[in-house]
């Protein structure tokens, strides 16, 4: 049989690819819940009365 | 959000790193190249790992899933989302490396045969799991849905594991008697540390994930908390 190194670099790249788009999927939430906290933060440092 | 020095995390992130680094150099360098099969035998190493991982995967969605239903905890239900997530990453993996080492061995990408035909259901029945638990608007009652939805297609993994050696497939069986796949020592050491850098790349993922959602519901929290206490 043939040695097919193209089978064996395709499985390999969808190795990779399939992990870093998890580690980016997870990563680009992350700092989309991150932006919401800090505008709630900025909304309630806004809103909220400050007690002397 | 207040940022933490994640010690777990960052200790996690560089030994699965490390691991997976490890592994690939074994795959490449130590392992033998297969008489039969040639170079494309390794794929073998990274595809039985990553099953491993899928099923595993799984199986602690089934774990978590009955604790939720007995407990209704949250932190339960958690662990069941975040493992069906990462588990499909790498029963995908699984799938899409078994097709590429198909067919130069059997000279086809896929066929029906009973291993593979599970494995597609699985695929699908997982992925359904993360789709329809985002259409249920009540956060309790998808909790609910999910965990027993979790617990039913955990049925899935023991199928694929014994569809070998029930029915008659092509499928090749490592752990079958008398022998199954030959495998050298060399090539067995390969398999055993691409499992350990699988193994701790689902707890690295798992771990992220987790904490993702934690934030999630930390958010939703703070958000309940404004709306309670309008500004007068």
């Amino acid at each position: 049989m043939t040695t097919y190194p193209i089978y064996l670099m395709a499985a390999y790249a969808i190795f990779w690819l399939l992990t870093f788009v998890l580690v980016f999927s997870i990563g680009a939430r992350q700092r989309k819940l991150e932006a919401q906290f800090r505008a709630l933060e900025e909304q309630s440092d806004r809103d909220l009365p400050v007690h002397h | 959000m207040r940022h933490n020095m994640d010690t777990l995390g960052v200790g996690l992130t560089l030994a699965s790193l490390v691991a997976i680094l490890v592994a690939l150099g074994m795959v490449f360098l130590y392992a033998p190249r297969e008489a039969t099969m040639g170079e494309v035998q390794r794929i073998f190493y990274f595809h039985v790992a990553s099953a491993w991982v899928g099923f595993f995967g799984f199986g602690v969605t089934f774990a978590a899933g009955i604790a939720h239903l007995a407990t209704s905890a949250r932190r339960w239900d958690i662990v069941a989302l975040s493992s069906v997530e990462v588990g499909l990453t790498f029963i995908t993996m699984t799938v899409l490396t078994g097709m590429l080492w198909a067919r130069p061995v059997w000279g086809t990408y896929w066929t029906w045969e009973p291993r593979l035909t599970i494995s597609a259901v699985q695929l699908l029945l997982y992925l359904a799991y993360v789709m329809l638990r985002n259409s249920v608007d009540n956060p309790a009652r998808a909790a609910r849905f999910a965990s027993v939805y979790g617990v039913v297609a955990f049925v899935t993994v023991p199928l694929s594991w014994f569809a070998i050696r029930w029915w008659r497939t092509i499928h090749p069986d490592l752990f079958a008697a008398g022998g199954g796949m030959a495998l050298t020592p060399r090539m067995l050491h390969t398999l055993l540390v691409s499992i350990v850098a699988f193994t701790l790349l689902y707890a690295t993922l798992l771990r992220q994930r987790i904490r993702l959602e934690q934030a999630a519901d930390r958010l939703a929290r703070l958000r309940e908390q404004l709306e309670e206490s309008p500004i007068s």
